[in-house]
């Protein structure tokens, strides 16, 4: 479509006369959606605003005259862009046009089974309504319908039911053109013709719910929806997505208190109307998990016993008051419950040690997230004006899909330039053609310190760059001397809206320094206190440091699961030896250590926020109306309460209006030191280093209960370069062992584009816990042998 | 939300607008008493009934039989081999103009097959609270396996018992009839079921192999 956005650019209007009514649109503009802007509504199936347009179905005829001279026979609008003195009569005031559309209605219907009482399409079906807009009212055809086997699961977790298809073209367009997975195809011709899937090659694409959602029949069903309701069962809330920063808007459909379904939402400048897999079918484990539904306190004996809730506020305050403690909350809190935390440490325990980054974390990356992410505003429309975009420590497919989608529409519909530091090639660099810069785990700020960048580049880098000492600075570096955006995207959804929250040592919400006089006055006047501690917080390997040592007492835990980070057996112990309050929806590492256990709401069961890497917030209802469970914010307000420091956040409402006026910091940002760039470690003979990154599918306690999802993962490999399998003496499909004095890990190897000196094993799949298994994190030398 | 005081207040206005008093007051004709030939016509009607047929029937001891298509509690039927009709389409929930049905489809897979094809009624309840008995779910029932029966004894003690689920509302099973669930008639499709080419069970869709005992 074309954009109107670009102020600059003047765009050209054509006038035409559709029914009689003139309309002006922008050149180009197919006569479909011309119409559209009339309030005219042109039946049609194959027709998607962000496909391109095939005229497959045909259903969309209408009669089209230029110039005074008529197409001979109805045209297909869908495929034909508006021109000066055109007149369209559509089925409204051509009665040619009207007989054109019931004759396509008609020769659809002649091979549809017509068995809606049994179709998960039945009640919200484009083929129904229009069938009886736009169709005969009795059928002149009789003898067989052609028929196939029902239905072929074409992925585990999508069905195909050939006989439903009316061939659109959708389903295939969207593999092809907007998600670059070309896995289906339409096979056969004439009656025959049939969605089909390659022999070698399954629908495993991240993206494949979205032909479910487009398929304008129901042909592409959900094997995880199949059978469960109708549209009138449902209860849809807009929601947002909270698998990921890049920050989805989405429909949560809930039937009798349960989630049934989640629908990607229609917001053009985020998702446009796409998702992935994960924030589509990836909701069973609020559910599925073993729920905490009372709180908990460990008793005297040590056990865990169900305890009321004033008994247990009451045991977690004895707990904290007067104790040096902390807090360590994960990434998944909702911006609203972030800020809970942030006023939380502040207020209740006066201290700023506070981190939200359950994972592998630097110095260098906490500085230079206050530095250059709190406040900053790199968009996606950033991405869309782009001339060359750098990918740092970043895989965009797997680490935030929809970045991935944009980038891809961007490189096919203009040829954006994409280049990559990275150890190991990918799937998505594959599809973007991507200028592959590969560097040794390790050494990858030297590599970024070259990349030709323009002041209109963007360059997304990871979370994982803090995995590389000096990357972050290397990037700021960069940015300065070339003048590129730099736009930091997190893997988890509450990270950004952590940050902004404060729920970092160095940072007071809105990006304020905490070393900074001023900023603290700022915020202390804001919440009615006299000052607020002043010295910079720890981070969390450090809080877990300091727990260990002695140097802290407890520690409020929100929703951190320990083998997220990295050495969690130290981890563990060190919670083992300080009181811990655990804030939690079910029980995980931690709630085995912990004192307290306080059980808060699921997503799906509150309302609240999150901030996508862009910083844009992502509100949402809750969804399920009866749950007992609070948010975070609610408790620990309770807690505060308990303590006799209150921080009077009764509710999300209250804490989203609280943290919204006290606006982002004008003032000077935190001072960012730059670290010297790292170098990879020398290795040789079977020694490698070691590169790892998550998936999107994998063993995250979040995609729990969805075991149809589970069947769309990537397997699991070990990647290693062609010469390492010769020296080693295995081939793609063989066992390797990757190991180290920690432990090991088997798994099948892939002999692929990656740097020599490297060995990449997901992080958390199947048969392949990088992290709790070797204890090992990138740059870490490692052995890899024949199994 | 209407407070004390409010209702108050609009008593006090409505009370305001139409004062008792000043209502108009307009005195009606009263006939006066009837004569005796009058009143003698009045007591005949009484007189000659108790020379009619007694309507009164000993019910719950004696049960007059319904009109053939009264409408009664529903029934979900079965094919003539056992499995259920049902296919858990809400088609009959959506008819509903009470709301009184509520149905959740299933999967129909080879170890729990209950009716032909892909799709059986996991969950069928009908509240016979709200039902008013107009039959339009039964009109709406694409595959005829919601009818109704004449039966009208629908009291109960307990608000829960009478909703009935789907065990309470099956048909029993006839003669030549398999307890679902069981496989569906060899080489037979759905189709056939609704064609009606399925006249009994096969031997073979039973569990031993030895067909209906
Ligand atoms: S499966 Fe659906 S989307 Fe694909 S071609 Fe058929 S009707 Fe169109
Ligand atoms: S891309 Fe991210 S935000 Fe969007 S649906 Fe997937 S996990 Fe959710
Ligand atoms: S008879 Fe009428 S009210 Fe009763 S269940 Fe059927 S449709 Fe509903
Ligand atoms: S009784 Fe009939 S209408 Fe109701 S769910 Fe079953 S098949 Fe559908
Ligand atoms: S909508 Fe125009 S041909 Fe399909």
């Amino acid at each position: 479509m074309t954009t109107t956005q670009d102020s600059a650019v003047a765009v050209e209007m054509i006038t035409v006369v559709i029914d009689g009514f003139e309309v002006s649109v922008p050149k180009g503009t197919l006569i479909i959606r011309a119409a559209e802007k009339l309030g005219i509504q042109i039946p049609r199936f194959c027709d998607h605003p962000l496909l391109d347009p095939v005229g497959a179905c045909r259903q969309c005829l209408v009669d089209v005259e230029i110039n005074g001279r008529a197409f001979p026979k109805p045209q297909a609008s869908c495929t034909i862009p508006v021109e000066p003195n055109m007149i369209v009569k559509t089925q409204l005031t051509s009665p040619v046009a009207d007989k054109a559309q019931k004759g396509v209605m008609e020769l659809l219907l002649g091979n549809h089974p017509l068995d809606c009482p049994v179709c998960d399409k039945g009640g919200e079906c484009p083929l129904q309504n229009q069938a009886m807009s736009n169709g005969r009212a009795d059928a002149r055809l009789d003898g067989y319908k052609r028929t196939f086997e029902k239905p072929i699961n074409i992925s585990s977790s999508v069905l195909l039911d050939r006989e439903r298809c009316v061939l659109c073209a959708r389903c295939t367009r969207f593999s092809a053109q907007i998600a670059s997975d070309p896995f289906i195809t339409l096979n056969e011709r004439g009656a025959l013709q049939q969605v089909g899937i390659y022999e070698n090659d399954p629908f495993k694409s991240y993206f494949s719910g979205n032909t479910v959602q487009i398929c304008p029949v129901g042909a592409l069903t959900g094997a995880s929806y199949r059978f469960r309701a109708r549209p009138f069962d449902l209860v849809s809330t807009p929601s947002a997505c909270e698998h990921c920063a890049s920050g989805c808007d989405m429909r949560t459909d809930v039937r009798r208190g349960k989630t049934l379904r989640r629908l990607a939402g229609d917001d053009p400048s985020v998702n446009e109307e796409w998702n992935c897999d994960k924030g589509r079918w990836a909701f069973k484990y609020v559910t599925a998990l073993d729920r905490l539904t009372h709180p908990l306190v460990r008793n005297s004996s040590g056990e865990l016993v169900q305890a009321s809730w004033p008994e247990a506020l009451a045991a977690a305050a004895a707990g904290l008051k007067g104790k040096r403690a902390a807090v360590l909350t994960g990434g998944r809190v909702t911006t609203e419950d972030a800020y809970g935390y942030s006023k939380f440490a502040r207020i209740a325990l006066a201290t700023n040690d506070i981190d939200y980054r359950a994972r592998v974390t630097s110095d260098e990356e906490r500085d230079f997230l206050a530095a250059y992410v709190a406040g900053s505003s790199t968009t996606y429309r950033d991405i869309d004006t782009a001339d060359h975009v750098a990918l740092i420590a970043f895989e965009p497919e797997e680490e935030s899909p929809i970045v991935f989608l944009r980038l891809n529409k961007n490189f096919k519909k203009r040829g954006l330039k994409v280049s990559a530091v990275a150890t190991k090639g990918s799937i998505a660099m594959d599809k973007l053609k991507a200028d592959f810069i590969k560097v040794a785990p390790g050494a990858e700020a030297s590599a970024v310190a070259g990349l030709a960048l323009t002041a209109k580049s963007v360059i997304l880098v990871g979370e994982r760059a803090s995995e590389s000492a000096g990357l972050f600075s290397a990037v700021a570096a960069l940015a300065a001397k070339t003048g590129a955006k730099i736009a930091y995207i997190p893997r988890r959804a509450g990270e950004r809206g952590a940050l902004e929250a404060g729920a970092l040592g160095t940072v007071l919400p809105g990006g304020r320094p905490v070393v900074d006089a001023a900023a603290r006055v700022d915020i202390a006047a804001a919440w009615g206190v006299d000052s607020l501690p002043a010295t910079p917080g720890r981070t969390s390997s450090q809080i877990i440091d300091a727990l260990a040592s002695g140097d802290l007492d407890a520690v409020v835990v929100g929703g951190v699961d320990a083998h997220d980070l990295p050495h969690s057996h130290a981890v563990l112990d060190a919670l083992k030896k300080s009181f811990v309050v655990s804030l939690e929806i079910a029980p995980s590492s931690v709630t085995a250590v912990a004192d307290v256990v306080l059980p808060v709401a699921a997503i799906t069961e509150k309302s609240g926020s999150f901030l996508n890497w862009e910083g844009r917030a992502r509100a949402f209802d809750s969804a399920v109306a009866d749950s007992h469970n609070r948010s975070d914010v609610r408790i620990l307000s309770m807690l505060a309460d308990a303590l006799g420091n209150p921080i009077s956040l009764g509710t999300v409402t209250s804490s989203a209006r609280e943290f919204n006026q006290l606006g982002s910091w004008d003032g000077a940002r935190v001072q960012f030191a730059p670290v010297a760039a790292g170098t990879a470690k020398s290795v040789s003979g079977n020694d490698a280093l070691l590169s790892s990154w998550r998936r999107l599918l994998d063993m995250g306690t979040l995609q729990k209960g969805e075991d149809n999802l589970a069947g769309t993962r990537r397997p699991t490999v070990a990647v290693i370069s062609t010469k390492r399998a010769e020296s080693i003496g295995v081939t793609t499909g063989q066992q390797v062992r990757v190991s180290n004095a920690h432990g090991s890990i088997t798994i099948p190897v892939l002999v692929e584009d990656i740097h020599e000196d490297a060995v990449w094993i997901p992080r958390n799949s199947f048969a392949s816990q990088a992290l709790v298994a070797l204890d090992a994190v990138h740059g870490d030398v490692v052995t890899v042998v024949k199994a | 939300m209407t407070d004390f005081n409010e209702s108050a207040n609009i008593e006090k206005k409505i009370s305001g607008q139409a004062d008792i008093n000043s209502v108009p007051f307009t005195e009606v004709e009263q006939p006066g008493p009837a004569s005796l030939a009058q009143q003698a016509k009045g007591f005949w009607v009484t007189f000659s009934t108790m020379f009619k047929k007694n309507q009164t029937v000993q019910y719950p001891d004696v049960k007059a039989p319904t009109a053939p298509r009264f409408h009664g509690r529903h029934q979900l039927n079965r094919h003539p081999d056992g499995l259920e009709k049902c296919i858990g389409c809400e088609l009959c929930a959506w008819a509903c103009p009470a709301d009184a049905i509520f149905v959740e489809g299933g999967n129909n897979t080879p170890e729990n097959q209950l009716s032909p094809g892909e799709r059986h009624g996991a969950v069928y309840q009908i509240n016979y609270l709200r039902c008013i008995f107009c039959g339009l779910c039964v009109e709406a029932c694409p595959t005829r396996a919601l009818t109704m029966t004449n039966e009208y004894e629908l009291a109960d003690d307990k608000r829960e018992k009478l909703i009935f689920e789907k065990e309470d509302l099956l048909a029993p099973l006839r003669q030549g009839m398999l307890a679902p669930p069981h496989p569906m008639y060899p080489g037979m499709t759905d189709t056939n079921y609704y064609n009606g080419d399925v006249k009994e069970a096969h031997p073979s869709q039973s569990e031993s192999g030895q067909g209906v005992n």
